[in-house]
C-alpha cells in the first residue's frame, strides 16, 4: 500500500509491460517511467478530443485534468476512461466517427 | 506474491437450468486427478462430496460505482474465497489446489471471473481457470433462441460440454453444435456422453503457461473455420469474427484502444482472444478477455508457423466487425504517424 495516498497495490494492469514480464520479457528493454511517458503522450492525443489531459504522478499513477481545473487521480488506463467520462460528461467511445476523424487528422499532421 | 502459475485456479461450471451441471461436476470430482478440490455452489446443489469441500454462496452482489452488472465484485464470493483461503492457511481444512464454482442456471459467469481477477486480495492467491459451459442437447437450441443468459454463457466459455445427446437425433445435435461454434469459435466442444474427462475440462487449462501454445492453436483453428467476414450468427445480436493485421501492432496504442473499448462497450464485447504481433517483440503476445475482464497477457515462445499476422477473435453483441477493425487501425496509425498508412491498415479479406 502506498503510505502517501493509501492506495492498495494490485497485481498491475494488463497493459503495463513492466507488470507482465512473462509476456514482454523478450521485448526491447524499457523503463517503467519511459513506458508510462509514452503511454501518457498517446493518451493525451485522444483526451484532447474531450478537453482533458493526463500527466504522470508516480509510477503506476496519473493525474487527469480538465480545462476547468478539475483533477482526478487514476491508477491505470481502465480508470482513465471511466474518470474521463465523468469529468467531461461525454461518452469516450473509440468507435465514434468524430473521434476517429480527429485522430486521423492528428496522424496526418504528425506525419 | 505467488507467481502466476502458483496461484490456485478457480474454475466456473455454468449452464442453463437443468442442463446437467451437477451431474457433470459429480463425474469430474470422481477423477483421481482432482483429489484436492474445494467446491462452491450458489444454490444448494446436492453434489455428493466425499473428500471434497463444500461451501455455499448466497446471492449478494455488491455493485461497484459506475459499474455495469458484469462489472460487479460478488461480495458473497469474495468473502467465501477469503474464508476458504484463511481456513486453508490455518490448516483448518485440507490444502485444496483448485476451486470449482457451480453457478445457478440463470447466473452470469462474468462477475465471478471479475471478482477473481480484480479483487485486490484474491488476485494474489487465486487465478481464473477454464469457464465450462454445459448445454443441454434437448433444450439447448430453444434456450439460445429464447434466453440471452444462455447465449452469454456459451459465448464466454473456454470449454463447452453438450449433455443429453442420447435423447436427441444426431442432426439436432449437429445444429446445436453449429450454433455454438458460431457463437464461440474458440472453445472446443465436447459431448458428455463421450465420458469427457476432467483433464480436458479442468486440468487442460486455457490459462496454463505450459498449455497456452495448444490453446492458441485451437483458437486459430476455430478462426480459420469461420474466416468469412460476412458470416455472423445473430442470436440476440451476437456475432463472432476474426480480425487480422498484417503488420505488427503498437502495444501502447492497443492497450489504450482496448481499455477505451471495454470501458464504453464492455457489456457488448463478450469475448476477445488473440495472438498479436507486437512492435519490438519476436514472439507473439496472447490476450484473453471476457467483457471488462482482461487476463494478464502472456507470450508464446515462438510463432506456431510462418504466418506473422495478428489475429484477434471477437464475440460481440450489436457491434460490427468494420467498426472495430477501422477503429483499431486508426489508433495504431496514431502511434505510428510516420508509417505508411496502408501498412497499418487491417488485413483485407479477399471477399470483403
Amino acid at each position: 500500500m502506498c503510505s502517501l495516498c493509501g492506495v492498495l497495490g494490485g497485481r498491475g494492469h494488463w497493459t503495463d509491460t513492466s507488470s507482465n514480464p512473462d509476456a514482454f520479457r523478450a521485448a526491447a528493454p524499457t523503463t517503467i517511467a519511459g513506458e508510462q511517458q509514452a503511454r501518457t503522450n498517446l493518451v493525451n492525443k485522444v483526451l484532447k478530443h474531450y478537453g482533458l489531459s493526463l500527466s504522470d504522478w508516480a509510477p503506476g499513477s496519473f493525474v487527469l485534468r480538465s480545462h476547468t481545473g478539475q483533477t482526478a487521480l487514476v491508477n491505470n488506463l481502465t480508470e482513465v476512461w471511466a474518470a474521463a467520462e465523468t469529468m467531461s460528461k461525454k461518452e469516450c467511445d473509440p468507435l465514434d466517427a468524430k473521434l476517429l476523424d480527429g485522430l486521423e487528422r492528428q496522424t496526418m499532421q504528425a506525419s | 506474491m505467488a507467481g502466476y502459475d502458483a496461484l490456485i485456479p478457480v474454475n466456473v461450471v455454468t449452464g442453463f437450468l437443468g442442463s446437467g451441471k451437477t451431474t457433470l461436476l459429480r463425474r469430474l470430482l470422481a477423477s483421481p486427478h482432482l483429489k484436492n478440490v474445494a467446491v462452491m455452489v450458489n444454490e444448494f446443489g446436492e453434489v455428493g462430496l466425499d473428500h471434497h469441500l463444500l461451501s455455499s454462496v448466497t446471492k449478494g452482489v455488491l455493485l461497484l460505482e459506475n459499474g455495469c452488472v458484469c462489472c460487479a465484485i460478488r461480495g458473497d464470493l469474495q468473502e467465501a474465497l477469503h474464508n476458504l483461503f484463511a481456513q486453508r492457511e490455518r490448516g483448518d481444512m485440507p490444502p485444496f489446489d483448485r476451486v470449482v464454482i457451480e453457478t445457478s442456471g440463470l447466473a452470469d459467469p462474468v462477475p465471478i471471473a471479475y471478482t477473481v481477477l480484480i479483487e485486490p486480495v484474491l488476485q494474489h492467491h487465486f487465478r481464473l481457470g477454464n469457464v465450462i459451459t454445459v448445454v443441454d442437447a434437448v433444450n439447448g437450441l430453444s434456450q439460445l433462441d429464447s434466453f440471452p443468459e444462455s447465449v452469454k454463457q456459451a459465448a464466454v466459455a473456454d470449454r463447452i460440454v453438450i449433455t443429453k445427446t442420447d435423447l436427441c437425433e444426431d442432426p439436432d445435435v449437429a445444429d446445436l453444435k453449429a450454433r455454438l461454434i458460431a457463437l464461440n469459435r474458440a472453445s472446443p466442444i465436447y459431448h458428455a456422453a463421450d465420458n469427457t474427462a476432467a483433464e480436458l475440462l479442468l486440468i487442460d487449462d486455457a490459462f496454463d503457461s505450459e498449455a497456452k501454445g495448444a490453446e492458441v492453436d485451437r483458437w486459430l483453428a476455430g478462426a480459420e473455420v469461420g474466416d468469412d467476414p460476412t458470416h455472423h450468427d445473430h442470436t440476440h445480436g451476437v456475432s463472432s469474427f476474426c480480425m487480422r493485421f498484417d503488420r505488427p501492432l503498437d502495444w501502447t496504442a492497443f492497450g489504450i484502444w482496448m481499455t477505451m473499448l471495454l470501458n464504453r462497450h464492455g457489456e457488448r464485447v463478450l469475448r476477445v482472444k488473440g495472438m498479436l504481433s507486437v512492435i519490438g517483440m519476436d514472439a507473439p503476445v496472447v490476450i484473453n478477455g471476457v467483457q471488462h475482464v482482461v487476463h494478464p497477457p502472456t507470450h508464446l515462445e515462438r510463432w506456431p508457423d510462418d504466418n506473422r499476422q495478428s489475429r484477434i477473435v471477437f464475440v460481440v453483441r450489436d457491434i460490427s466487425r468494420a467498426e472495430i477493425e477501422s477503429s483499431l487501425a486508426v489508433f495504431n496509425r496514431l502511434a505510428n504517424p510516420g508509417a505508411d498508412a496502408a501498412t497499418l491498415a487491417p488485413y483485407t479479406h479477399a471477399t470483403a
